[in-house]
């Protein structure tokens, strides 16, 4: 039983990325402030043509919010 | 547009005016970020009310923060946000009213209010938004332009020494003045919220980065870059001296609060001298 | 009720505490200044506020952001200082902000001769801002006048969501007269809060255009547009919008017209009038003189006062002038209102009588003027 309830939160992230990609502009701060590198641009175009963030490694997230902070857009959070 | 997600900060966002209208990389939606950070933390704390907040803007692009942001805001011409900050805090002292400008709303057309403002130590919050440059208007020069730089109005070199606005405001009496960064935006955060905490007034200047006019200046269009060229000229203090605040693009920009007293304000003064008079 | 022997520029402040003014914010400038020392004197001991910024700009935007508190707001002030005023009052018309602003004209252009009057800045009152919306313009004659008139300045700002303009002179401001001040409760106050009641009701006024006002404190998301804004006030910078807002603000004043054109009109005993004197303001004074000698002769005159310079309602002006011979319009200035009733009064003789004089103009030269057309 404990051993179960550990596999499930290492599987599941501890931090959830969330990118309102209608808002974003490409503009790759949040790629750049990020500390542990996991974001990247995404090969999707909003409706707006721009390339939002995509995290690659949602796993490898340290929940620093700098992404957040730095986001001139209101485009991405972490839950 | 429909979005499903809601981003935490949207509560205080007018969000069907999204996106916003500034440039890819413009980091004053930071500035606006920060600032509603501050402003959640003190309302979570109990420490300020919603409907007790006032966003006067003018005209520039940092003045819009005042347009996006989902409180009592109004908006006025170029360079008259002060006067008008000033009757609302009058009529509304329980208010906290906040002024957001750039450098040239503020400090170049409205330079004469800001003098005045600082005289009275009126009790309101003053962003300076200072991306050394008029944006909106397609880069012309500003008060905050570095000296030499090639601007569209100045092609042969700005001949003007730039303005030191901690300078001007530790002069004449305000009771908080200090300096933040964009790119660093938990110190603006706490700066923020330190502000917000103050009677007579807070001035903040803000230095952000412009990639799209600024930097074709002076060469930086890419905005991650643009934001780097920034983020490296900073230094973070904890109480930098007045010295300090020396303004110079070639040797960088020194953060941190400046001054911090707790002087009465204008409307401290106001109110004593009309108590015995109205006997309330 | 009670009368009181007052300056025009007295029963203007008087009139603007009975109205229930909030906060002033003002300038030092010749001849407007006294209003400013009495208002700063008497409203604080009633709750309100007077403020002297650092300039006339300051003032008039302090005045549009006490106005957006819900408080009455006004100030006072003279040529030179309401050439500053009028980016504010493009501002108020586009974001339809109520506030009253008394134009003591004064001997220009330039700095001109401060204490002396004169009647130079009619049309800077009337369109002096960009945007090319009129606003509301009053005329007294004497203080009794200027006293009624400010309080209709008020009311229309007020129920209209406007700037208006109260333009006196020099003349009119150091003139004493009888005046009949009646306080709170005797007159119709209009508060801006009541438009909805009014509109519930039914009354004299066009309400179709004006929307209700919300204030800073009301809630927390009042927002005022000074772009181009659809009726949810957001920016929409298109042909249509553009169309809507101008119609819709130019409107609003002028279906008012009949509510707020205010007139006099003086026969003197003639059964008809073969000639008119159109006037108004300070010039008023010399023109009932000049009127008694030119009316020894048998030649009918009679005199058209003007209290209401914008909106103007043309039907009384077709009435007036139905019968008339010539028109004569005397001014202190180089003739600038005719132009205003050659417009409206296309098909008749409109005669510019104008007497240029640092003090009133001397009644023997309007009638010697005036002969000269007979």
């Amino acid at each position: 039983m404990e051993k179960r309830s550990l596999q499930i939160s290492m599987a599941r992230a501890r931090h959830k990325i969330v990118v309102i990609s209608e808002r974003c502009k490409e503009c790759g701060i949040c790629i750049t402030v990020c500390p542990v590198k996991i974001l990247d641009k995404s090969s999707l175009r909003n409706s707006r043509g721009f390339r939002y963030p995509v995290a690659s490694d949602e796993n490898r997230c340290i929940g620093c919010r700098l992404c957040e902070y730095s986001c001139p857009d209101l485009a991405i959070y972490i839950l | 547009m429909a979005v499903a997600v809601e981003h935490p900060l949207d509560k205080y966002v007018r969000t069907e005016k999204l996106p916003t209208l500034w440039c890819p990389g413009c980091t004053i939606g930071i500035v606006m970020t920060s600032l509603l950070r501050a402003i959640d933390q003190r309302i979570r704390e109990g420490l300020l009310r919603r409907d007790q907040i006032t966003f006067v803007g003018g005209i520039g692009c940092s003045a819009r923060i005042a347009m996006y942001v989902r409180f009592d805001s109004v908006r006025t011409a170029h360079g008259r946000t002060i006067p008008l900050a000033t009757a609302i805090k009058i009529l509304r002292p329980e208010h906290k009213v906040i002024v957001v400008g750039g450098d040239g709303d503020i400090c170049a057309i409205g330079g004469n209010h800001l003098l005045h403002a600082l005289r009275r130590n009126m009790d309101l919050m003053i962003i300076i938004v200072n991306n050394m440059i008029y944006g909106m208007t397609g880069g012309q020069v500003s008060p905050t332009t570095p000296l030499k730089l090639y601007t569209t109005t100045t092609p042969y070199g700005n001949p003007e020494k730039p303005l030191n606005i901690i300078r001007l405001a530790c002069s004449l009496g305000a009771n908080f003045v200090a300096r933040g960064s964009a790119t660093h935006p938990h110190i603006l955060q706490q700066i923020f919220y330190k502000a917000l905490g103050k009677r007579g007034l807070a001035l903040i200047e803000v230095l952000s980065s412009c990639p799209e006019i600024f930097g074709r200046h002076i060469g930086i269009t890419d905005p991650v870059k643009s934001f780097m060229t920034l983020r490296d000229k900073i230094k973070v203090k904890n109480n930098p001296s007045l010295d300090e605040s020396e303004y110079d693009w070639e040797k960088g920009f020194v953060i941190g609060v400046y001054l911090d007293k707790d002087d009465p304000g204008y409307i401290d003064n106001l109110s004593l001298l009309y108590k015995s008079l109205r006997g309330f | 009720m009670r009368i009181d022997y007052i300056s025009g520029n007295r029963a203007i402040a008087e009139a603007a505490i009975a109205s229930g003014l909030k906060f002033f914010a003002g300038y030092p400038i010749t001849p407007s200044s006294d209003i400013f020392e009495y208002l700063a004197e008497e409203l604080p001991r009633r709750g309100g506020y007077v403020i002297q910024f650092e300039d006339e700009l300051a003032s008039i935007y302090a005045v549009i952001g006490a106005s957006w508190t819900c408080s009455k707001a006004m100030t006072a002030t003279s040529g030179p200082g309401f050439s500053l005023m009028v980016e504010g009052i493009s501002i108020a018309v586009m974001t339809e902000t109520p506030l009253v602003i008394a134009y003591i004209m004064r001997a220009g252009p330039a700095t001109g001769v401060p204490t002396k009057t004169g009647q130079y800045d009619v049309f800077q009152a009337e369109y002096g801002f960009h945007g090319g919306l009129p606003i509301p313009v009053f005329a007294p004659s004497n203080p009794q006048e200027a006293y009624d008139l400010t309080i209709k300045a008020f009311n229309t700002s007020e129920i209209l969501r406007t700037p208006v303009v109260l333009l006196s002179d020099a003349s009119i401001a150091n003139m004493f007269g009888k005046v009949l001040i009646r306080e709170a409760g005797e007159i119709e106050i209009i508060d801006r809060r009541s438009i909805e009641i009014l509109r519930k009701k039914g009354c004299e006024w066009s309400l179709d255009d004006v929307y209700e006002m919300k204030c800073v404190g009301d809630g927390y998301d009042i927002y005022v547009e000074t772009l181009t804004h659809d009726e949810k006030n957001i920016y929409r910078p298109t042909t249509d919008v553009q169309r809507r807002l101008m119609w819709r603000l130019y409107r609003k004043i002028i279906n008012n017209r009949e509510v707020l054109f205010e007139y006099s009109f003086h026969n003197y005993g003639n059964k008809r009038c073969r000639n008119m004197i159109i006037t108004y303001g300070s010039t008023f004074s010399s023109v009932s003189e000049a009127v008694r000698e030119l009316n020894k002769n048998e030649e009918d005159f009679c005199v058209f006062k003007l209290k209401t310079l914008y909106p103007i309602n043309e039907k009384i002006f077709y009435e007036k002038t139905r019968d008339v011979d010539k028109i004569f319009v005397v001014e202190n200035n180089v003739g600038l209102y005719v132009k205003e009733i050659r417009s409206i009064l296309r098909d008749k003789d409109v005669i510019s009588i104008s007497v240029i004089d640092l003090e009133y103009p001397d009644p023997d030269e309007i009638v010697e003027r005036v002969r000269e057309w007979l």
